[in-house]
């Protein structure tokens, strides 16, 4: 009953200067929708961003890097275990980058419960020839299937099918650049020489374009039988295990413990890419300061507005007052003109910001250096629409208190002795 | 002798601003069921400040007030707007009526907040009330529609809603001309005759007071003489 009548009186009020009202509220959709849209839109790119260097890489990578050992002789004689050693004569052995025992570790890797798949490579150095010239990059021996599970491979060729990759002996899939440069189309051969100078020749399957200029400009993919024979090894031989785990803030934990069972060099995805992680969090920062003060400025326009209503209708809260109404009913009634606003407000912002979003996912947005997508990216998280429609009516609420606990406070004597 | 309505006891109020000063020197007052009283004197003198401390909205005075026998000392805002609300009826020189509402709902109001009865009764109430003033053929229009004499008719009608104790009203026919001033005066005294309604008003008019039953004169904030009329 009570709060039947004070939501009468607040609807009066509020019929009764229905533009300002309306204006006030226009200003909180504003800010919803912006907030929402901005949010969504940011969340897109950055998950679009991230997703051009994570979706491809593995969480944890094995490999063997050319490096000194660890104890030089002199360490190792007890007699001169109190010493300062300078003498390092031992240096690092000339051999191939390759993980050994990679078909035993591969075994383990597939039984253990955290791993979600795993892919192995080999990069192996050639030289690209053309004609009479030639010039460095590198083939990636992978296993088809593996990658196209794990690493999404096949969204990254752009011409013809990666599976021929598998199916054609001795074929390549070249990165856009080197095939531009090589003017290699699909099915022509094209020869590359290896670090050991052996011409081999190889025929063209695909085109791969990862959205890195640089690396399409250098690097080709080959299975990983092609890869081996290029090296002239046998097919025992990996130079990367890459592993895809089941939980990815395990997988620093699991670099660690790996480096040590495997005695390989192991990085985790969190350091190899730490640039990128800080790169988004900044920009969702961003993104959320000017969600937030296009809010809180709307909530100053609510203020203004509920302020001037309070100074215009002085003389009906001095009659409530008179005939009964408590200094707390009224607060509840300016209280809840502020909340209608902000919560009709906030709802049709939550609505329009929607609408943009969806606009905005419609718009063309193709570039080259992103094959896969053809618009702009948009995140629809719900987490934005909680935290939208939460923070409007904190701040509405706010933005009313206030001004409610004035009129709360006016004292209907001197309003009324004043005339 | 009938039972007391209101009664006040060697009230004091001052004015501290710019300097102090004593605008109520011990008033004693009480009203009795069923009179009909004005309180006169000079602008300045204190009766409008007098008015306003017997119906609690002016809470700062030396004194005590008895509303229905109940001390108002000590009491929270909440609980001088429920007596406001249940017990004192307000009519104004100024109508204050509500323009976004209806005179229906206008009249309403009070009743609604006191919430002792359904909506539909009030309703019912505030029709009756309106009939009783005449003007229950304006029910539904907005005041901004309504001459001087019929808002303050709403007004007295507004009053009327909760049946109250008492009916205070300070200077309610000081904005008319002499027509309405005569339906008002007729009014207040059907209420006090017929009704047994008990009525506190403040006035400058003489020919308004020596109808009463009594005129409270005041003089620089003191009562000087009350004068019974029957």
């Amino acid at each position: 009953m009570k709060i039947k009548l004070i939501a009468t009186v607040s609807f009066s009020l509020m019929l009764a200067r229905l533009k300002q009202t309306t204006i006030a509220a226009v200003g909180v959709t504003f800010g919803i929708t912006m907030f929402i849209t901005l949010l969504s839109f940011m969340g897109g790119l950055n998950d679009l961003l991230d997703g051009l260097i994570t979706k491809r890489s593995p969480h944890v990578r094995l490999y063997n890097e050319v490096q000194p050992s660890e104890m030089q002789p002199v360490d190792i004689l007890p007699q001169y275990a109190g010493y300062h050693n300078f003498v390092s004569s031992v240096k690092p052995k000339n051999e191939l980058p390759e993980i050994y025992n990679s078909r035993e570790i591969m075994n383990t890797l597939e039984r253990d419960p955290r791993v979600s798949g795993i892919s192995p490579k080999i990069t192996a150095q050639v030289f690209y020839n053309i004609g009479s010239i030639d010039f460095a990059g590198s083939i990636n021996g992978i296993d088809v299937d593996a990658e196209a599970r794990l690493f999404s491979f096949s969204d990254y060729v752009t011409t013809g099918n990666y599976i021929d990759l598998k199916n054609t002996p001795n074929s390549i899939i070249l990165g856009k650049g080197v095939a531009d440069k090589m003017l290699a189309d699909i099915g022509d051969l094209i020869q590359v020489t290896t670090s050991k100078g052996e011409r081999v020749q190889l025929k063209v399957v695909g085109y791969f374009q990862s959205g890195l200029l640089d690396l399409d400009k250098v690097q080709s993919y080959a299975s990983i039988t092609t890869a081996q024979k290029l090296l002239g090894e046998s097919d025992s031989y990996i130079t990367d295990i890459q592993i895809k785990v089941n939980d990815l803030e395990m997988a620093p934990e699991l670099a660690k413990e790996y480096a040590s069972v495997f005695e390989t060099n192991a990085i985790d995805i969190q350091t190899a890419n730490a640039q990128f992680e800080t790169g988004s969090s900044v920009r969702t920062l961003i993104s959320y300061a000017v969600g937030i003060t296009l809010l809180i400025v709307a909530g100053f326009g609510i203020y203004n507005i509920l302020n001037m209503m309070i100074y215009e209708k002085m003389d009906s809260i001095a009659i409530l007052k008179a005939t009964g109404f408590s200094g707390s009913d009224v607060k509840n009634i300016f209280i809840l003109i502020a909340l209608t606003i902000g919560v009709l407000g906030g709802l049709l912002g939550l609505l329009f910001g929607f609408c943009f979003s969806m606009i905005i996912d419609q718009i063309p947005f193709v570039t080259a250096a992103l094959p896969t997508i053809k618009t702009y990216a948009i995140n629809y998280n719900p987490k934005f629409y909680i935290i939208a429609i939460i923070f409007s009516v904190v701040t509405t609420y706010l933005a009313g208190y206030f001004p409610a606990k004035k009129a709360s406070k006016l004292d209907p004597v001197i309003i009324i002795r004043g005339k | 002798m009938s039972e007391l309505v209101l009664e006040a006891r060697n009230v004091n109020k001052y004015f501290h601003d710019p300097v102090t000063n004593q605008v109520l020197k011990d008033v004693n007052l009480t009203i009795e069921k069923g009179v009909f009283a004005t309180v006169m004197g000079k602008s300045g003198c204190g009766k409008s400040t007098l008015l306003y401390i017997l119906s609690t909205m002016d809470t700062e005075y030396e004194g005590e007030l008895f509303i229905d026998g109940v001390n108002m000392r000590n009491r929270t805002e909440k609980e001088l707007a429920q007596v406001r609300n249940e017990k004192i009826g307000f009519v104004f020189q100024f109508h204050y009526l509500l323009n976004e509402f209806s005179v229906i709902r206008i009249v309403m109001l009070p009743g609604l907040k006191l919430a002792k009865y359904s909506e539909k009764e009030v309703e019912n109430k505030a029709y009756e009330k309106l009939k009783l003033l005449g003007i229950e053929s304006e029910a539904m229009k907005k005041p901004n529609q309504l001459s001087g004499g019929q808002k303050q008719r709403v007004a007295i009608a507004r009053a009327l809603i909760n049946d109250p104790l008492i009916i205070m009203g300070d200077e309610p026919t000081g904005n008319l001309d002499k027509k309405n001033s005569e339906v008002v005066y007729e009014i207040f005294n059907e209420l006090a005759e017929s009704y047994n309604q008990s009525l506190l008003i403040v006035t400058h008019d003489p020919e308004f007071a020596n109808r009463t039953h009594r005129i409270i004169e005041m003089v620089d904030g003191a009562i000087t003489n009350i004068v019974k009329m029957k």
